[in-house]
């Protein structure tokens, strides 16, 4: 992963996370493989890229690291950057904590105990299932519902994505989200203390607990967490990154040396829906992809969906079998846990004498409007006021050829002087073919008595326009402008409509 | 500041799958200007049962959102049957809605009632066979 054609782009961050911290992408750019097309910024559901001198460049302010762009880049120039598993040799005792999705990985694998067992025979001193963290924060979320007050619907807060994306999209909801540590971070807390009780001879630095990640999103979780100051979670391994190592063992496992300790309600947290069936209320909702998630969001945010309890927001397809650092199908995955989970007892992990408290966030995600214009008033009205005009002045087909993905998108940069109104190709079409109209005429009025310095300087115009700007303009002087332009690319030109060709 | 920002949308009657469209866009507007969130609520809400009432009602219309420093203007116009009963109309509960409009949940006769309440001024003018225009002011 540290190849050094690799390059993080915009490394001025102004990012704010529930830490105030600086927030390290996990989202990266391959500047060699960038072909600078426009398909990533359409797609990015926060307007974070803009192709800017040939290639993409990621706004961290803006990123939320959800993989849209690494999913739909032709190119393979968008990556995930994530941690290794030998980045953390040093480390006396390492935890590993497989994210259900993992389990749908697999072809023919009869019982979760194989995967465990295979994560020990692959280094890890101990495993601690995020299922079973899931089905405590399942039991969470059914006693907060039941508490009186909380404004309906409550928003699932277990992607980070979603939480970063309500952070910059929809500041107003961001009290909806259920005020819950992530399944991840339960995890994680409850396997490092089981193993100091387990071995009193080591130390809390001692011990490094690495997820196993289906999304980039979690790998910046755990360098940027959520909701916590610091993660106890060490690190986040890719799942296709360490499927191979972990398929070899597999095959050699007949006798399990870990027992799975999660029952459906856990698994099922790796599809959507999983998560808000486990609540056992049937005023729910569950969405997933970030297109229909933000469609769900408009209508929450315009307050249509008040008789909901819960609404479950994922923003891959599938839910975290849709993840992008996985290797199946997220529909043959969940497919996959279904079979697995089909023997196993409803839920087996509860809360520690159904007390609420330790799991709750310790801090409130805080986050920067990103697309907040300036932090005066009038000075936003009046960048407002600029940027309803030229959306108005452009042409409104959201094509995307000038690097920023909407018309209104590309307005906001040249208000916010990152852009410029030549930018657009139907702008500088429509100059062009202005200018060359008017010069037409003048040739017509003048003809052949026109000479000196105007024309010389409409003809370089014509020539920069058409990216030869550094030739000298020709003395020579046709009839009529089409013939004018085969003669203009100078004594040089061999093809009587090399010249015509530039223009065009 | 006497200048103030014009966001201008036309409200589409004949597609009821986008009513509430413009609303999105006038929050987002707002929020970008950096208004109290407590404030967008108020416009965006306005906004929202108005539009769908002109959408329900009139066959659409347009909406012009003038944005000052201290105060939000927003202005609905549109050509559809007008108001008989203007008192009738604002009382809660009241609803000339068709039935195919109430089975998508609309239609429970608060549209101008919540516009009353989230906004400081409410101005109907209708005419009836020329249309309505609905002027609703949120203070900053």
């Amino acid at each position: 992963m540290n190849n050094p054609t690799e390059k993080k782009i915009s490394i001025t961050a102004d990012y704010r996370t529930g830490g105030r911290e600086m927030l390290n992408h996990s989202v990266m750019l391959d500047i060699t493989k960038c072909r600078g097309c426009t398909n990533c910024i359409k797609h990015c559901p926060t307007e974070a890229i803009r192709v800017r001198e040939g290639h993409a460049q990621i706004e961290n302010a803006r990123c939320i690291d959800c993989g849209e762009c690494i999913r739909v880049c032709q190119y393979k120039a968008k990556k995930a950057i994530y941690d290794r598993f030998e980045d953390f040799e040093s480390f006396r005792y390492k935890i590993a904590l497989p994210a259900p999705a993992l389990y749908g990985q697999f072809e023919e694998v009869g019982e979760l105990d194989v995967i465990l067992s295979a994560l020990v025979e692959c280094g890890f001193d101990e495993v601690f299932e995020v299922s079973r963290a899931a089905e405590i924060v399942s039991e969470y979320t059914r006693k907060y519902l039941e508490k009186a007050g909380s404004g309906r619907p409550v928003i699932s807060s277990a992607c980070p994505v979603i939480i970063r994306l309500i952070g910059i999209r929809y500041p107003l909801l961001l009290d909806r989200l259920l005020p819950v540590l992530a399944p991840i971070e339960v995890a994680a807390r409850i396997a490092r203390n089981e193993a100091l009780a387990k071995h009193p001879e080591l130390t809390d630095e001692d011990i490094a607990v690495l997820f196993l990640s289906p999304c980039p999103a979690k790998v910046s979780y755990v360098k940027n967490p959520l909701g916590t100051k610091k993660s106890a979670v060490n690190g986040a391994l890719s799942i296709g990154d360490f499927y191979f190592k972990l398929l070899s063992k597999m095959k050699h496992i007949t006798e399990p040396r870990v027992q799975a300790r999660s029952g459906i309600i856990g698994i099922s947290w790796a599809g959507t829906g999983g998560e808000a069936s486990a609540l056992f209320n049937d005023k729910y909702l569950a969405a997933d992809g970030i297109e229909n998630v933000i469609k769900v969001l408009d209508e929450i945010d315009n307050g249509n969906i008040r008789s909901l309890d819960f609404v479950e927001l994922n923003a891959c397809n599938g839910g975290c079998v849709g993840g992008v650092l996985n290797i199946e199908n997220p529909y043959i995955a969940k497919a996959r846990l279904q079979t697995l989970r089909r023997y196993l007892p409803v839920s087996l992990n509860r809360l520690e004498d159904g007390k609420l408290d330790g799991y709750e966030w310790d801090i409130s995600p805080d986050f920067e409007y990103a697309a907040k214009l300036s932090e005066d008033r009038h000075e936003a009205m009046r960048k407002m006021k600029r940027i309803v005009e030229i959306t108005n002045e452009l042409p409104g087909i959201d094509c995307g050829s000038c690097g920023a993905p909407t018309c209104r998108a590309l307005a906001e940069d040249i208000v916010n002087g990152k852009a410029k109104k030549e930018d657009c190709v139907l702008v500088i079409k429509e100059l062009l073919a202005a200018f060359y109209h008017s010069r037409k005429a003048e040739d017509e009025k003048t003809g052949s008595e026109k000479t000196g310095s105007e024309k010389n300087e409409n003809e370089a115009f014509m020539r920069a326009a058409a990216g030869n700007p550094s030739e000298a303009p020709d003395a020579h002087e046709p009839e009529a402008a089409d013939a004018h332009d085969s003669e203009e690319a100078g004594p040089e030109a061999k093809a009587p409509d090399a010249g015509a060709q530039n223009a065009g | 500041m006497a200048d103030f920002v014009r966001l201008e949308y036309k409200i589409d009657g004949e597609n009821f799958t986008s009513a509430g469209e413009a609303s999105v866009m006038v929050k987002r507007n707002l929020r970008q200007m950096g208004f109290d969130p407590e404030v967008i609520r108020k416009v965006s809400v306005a906004m929202y049962e108005g539009e769908i009432n002109m959408v329900i009602h009139a066959k659409g219309g347009v909406a012009t959102v003038d944005v000052y420093d201290d105060r939000i203007v927003i202005v609905l116009a549109d050509e559809g049957p007008g108001i008989p009963d203007i008192e009738l109309a604002m009382q809660a509960g009241y609803s000339t809605a068709p039935d195919n409009i109430r089975s998508l949940g609309f239609g429970a006769g608060m549209g101008l009632p919540n516009m009353k309440k989230y906004t400081d001024e409410m101005k109907i003018e209708s005419v009836v066979g020329v249309g309505t225009t609905i002027t609703m002011v949120v203070y900053v």
